[in-house]
């Protein structure tokens, strides 16, 4: 039983989050369950990226000798937590260097979409007229390639590697931002408080970047995090079609699955522990992304 | 009506100009020259020059456009693949279809279990099976599709044994006819009924793999959709005048909520080309795909230009097929 007094501090502590929209969606994100898996998912992938080496018990390309000095596949053991691959090197060790390049490949790609998918996007939504219409439907072309087919097509004409995958993917991503950004911008710009900023006299370039983005990024955060969910899915997509880093022995994960098909029945883990490091890290961008979503959700403020 | 079928079809003038446009700035921009790249290892000089008269490239590059537009839209023509040495436009009609079929079957795949799925999640709200619905399209999500198919090969092909893991069809059926190239209407045209099982069993696999984000999205919008429904008034009036559940179920509350799911099973449609690339290459499928990603390693330049231009315009149409299908199945929405 609880007493009169200890009711109605439970109920001051359900009201106290209301310190704004930050506060707010930074308590509702905290106490969703998916987000706090989201984020735990996260969090291991960012640490085995940037501590790789302290965590990893071989570096990703050493091979090791068995008897005899034949390199061959083995299955996860003691000694080596997720078997040897092909070549004798370390699968634990390759996984975790591998979180390295999902995270750097993530990272600058949704970068490059981002924000030059915002710029386009903020100056066609808060400039109008022609620049607009120039501007939207340069993205309307875009985004008539399916996504995979363009990034495709872009790293046949740069080349397979490391970065140009990284603009490929980026490039792929302009056209969303752009789109959403757009959207956003037109729903701020005829609000009062702009109206009011434009009477006082306030330049138009600082309207826009010191009134309007601000309000209309909550959109774009969430994009943002589910991006990098895509970013990288089809960045091992690109990797498993052998457009990725040129050089075999890189342990990125789609990379990895390249060859994989030929020894699928006898070392069927080499497909199975890179292909859950991808889902792991995918999975944990989503789950924060919708997370995100439900905690900006204007329409859901107030509802803790 | 008519009007936003128009202008939705004067929308396709920009996007295919622009298309090709790029495609065409894309060919120029590749090391070597356009002639050398697009003739590969057949460039002999007598064949350069043939090439250049071909397609105006001695002259400015305005009017190389003109022509190479000419060439693509009025002879059909998209080149000559530099691997096969082969049209691009006959390798398109041998495999396109093939990539058809298995889009067809991804799709069929993922709606009839997509759909009882979100409907049977919403009817359990907040329930396990709810949950678990909600659980596992997120999980179909975050899959790679490359990463199922090559589970599902090595689980039903590789470890069991019962599918077979390549392939369209069993090499040793090499006198089945395909009059059409799409081999499940091949096999049922000529009554090869043994033949039309072995293609559809090449297909289960490769069908899954791809159909596993539609499956997931289809069966999260469906769900939405009726919850959205379900408490609509009509449906209150259907129950309260005493109609048995199954028939308000069906009548009234699928009915509508299905209408946002067939938007959503169009625009999925056009993305499962692009999937098909990866599934192609894992289950060695000879579509479109796998097609297109033997060009990018032959550097079959006329293959990726022809192929890609090609998949682009398929694109397009379904979504455009998908708007207007979308405006004469709703009536409250009649696109003024």
């Amino acid at each position: 039983m609880m007493s009169v007094a200890e009711l109605e501090a439970a109920q001051i502590q359900l009201e106290q989050p209301t310190g704004g929209l930050w506060h707010e969606a930074w308590y509702r994100l905290t106490h969703n369950v998916g987000a706090i898996i989201g984020g735990v998912l996260v969090a291991l992938f960012v640490v085995a990226a940037l501590g790789a080496q302290w965590i990893a018990p071989a570096h990703p390309s050493n091979e090791t000798f068995l008897i005899g000095g034949i390199l061959k596949p083995e299955p996860p053991s003691l000694d080596h937590l997720l078997g040897l691959d092909i070549q004798g090197r370390d699968v634990f060790s390759r996984i975790v260097y591998g979180a390295r390049y999902s995270l750097l490949i993530g990272v600058v790609s949704v970068s490059i979409g981002l924000s030059i998918g915002v710029l386009l996007g903020s100056i066609a939504g808060f400039v109008g007229g022609y620049i607009d219409a120039l501007v939207m439907r340069l993205m309307d072309i875009m985004l008539a390639v399916p996504g995979l087919l363009f990034a495709i097509a872009i790293v046949a004409m740069l080349g397979a590697g490391l970065w140009q995958v990284m603009v490929a993917v980026g490039v792929v991503n302009i056209p969303i931002f752009a789109r959403l950004l757009r959207g956003s911008v037109l729903a701020q710009r005829d609000n009062d408080y702009v109206l009011a900023a434009r009477a006082v006299g306030v330049p138009r370039r600082r309207i826009l970047f010191s009134h309007i983005l601000p309000n209309a990024m909550s959109p774009v955060i969430v994009q943002g995090t589910l991006a990098m969910a895509t970013a990288i899915i089809d960045v091992a997509g690109l990797g498993f079609l052998g457009l990725g880093p040129q050089d075999p022995s890189t342990p990125e994960w789609g990379t990895m699955l390249t060859d994989v098909n030929e020894y699928l029945a006898a070392a069927p883990y080499l497909a199975i522990i890179p292909g859950l490091a991808i889902v792991i890290s995918v999975l944990g961008f989503n789950l924060i992304g919708d997370g995100l979503r439900e905690a900006l959700d204007p329409k859901l403020r107030g509802r803790a | 009506m008519l009007r936003f079928v128009v202008r939705r079809l004067l929308l396709l003038v920009p996007i295919l100009l622009g298309l090709s446009l790029l495609l065409f700035f894309w060919v120029r921009a590749l090391p070597g020259g356009p002639a050398e790249a697009l003739l590969g290892e057949r460039a002999t000089p007598e064949l350069v020059a043939q090439y250049n008269e071909r397609y105006g490239l001695n002259e400015p590059v305005y009017k190389q456009y003109f022509k190479y537009l000419g060439v693509t839209a009025r002879d059909r023509d998209l080149g000559v693949s530099a691997a096969s040495h082969r049209k691009v436009s006959t390798e398109i009609r041998e495999r396109f279809p093939a990539t058809v079929e298995l889009a067809f079957m991804a799709m069929l795949f993922a709606v009839v279990v997509g759909i009882p799925l979100g409907f049977f999640a919403a009817k359990r709200y907040g329930g396990l099976f709810d949950q678990m619905s909600l659980f596992l399209s997120l999980i179909g999500i975050s899959v790679p599709i490359f990463v199922l198919a090559i589970i599902l090969k090595y689980v039903f092909a590789v470890r069991l044994g019962w599918l077979p893991s390549v392939g369209r069809i069993d090499l040793l059926i090499f006198d089945a006819k395909h009059p059409t190239n799409f081999y499940v209407l091949d096999a049922i045209i000529t009554r090869e009924w043994s033949t039309l099982w072995d293609v559809i069993k090449h297909l289960i696999l490769p069908a899954i793999a791809l159909g596993s984000i539609p499956l997931a999205i289809v069966a999260r919008i469906t769900r939405a959709a009726v919850l959205d429904v379900q408490n609509e008034d009509y449906v209150r009036t259907a129950r309260a005048k005493g109609l048995p559940p199954t028939v308000v179920d069906g009548r009234h509350v699928l009915r509508n909520a299905l209408l946002p799911v067939t938007t959503v099973i169009g625009l999925q449609t056009g993305l499962l080309l692009s999937g098909a690339i990866l599934t192609e290459t894992v289950f060695a499928y000879p579509g479109v795909g796998s097609w297109l990603r033997d060009a990018i390693f032959n550097r079959d330049y006329p293959v990726l230009q022809g192929g890609i231009l090609f998949l682009a315009v398929i694109f397009v149409l379904v979504n455009l097929v998908v708007d207007v299908g979308y405006a004469l199945i709703n009536p409250r929405i009649r696109y003024s």
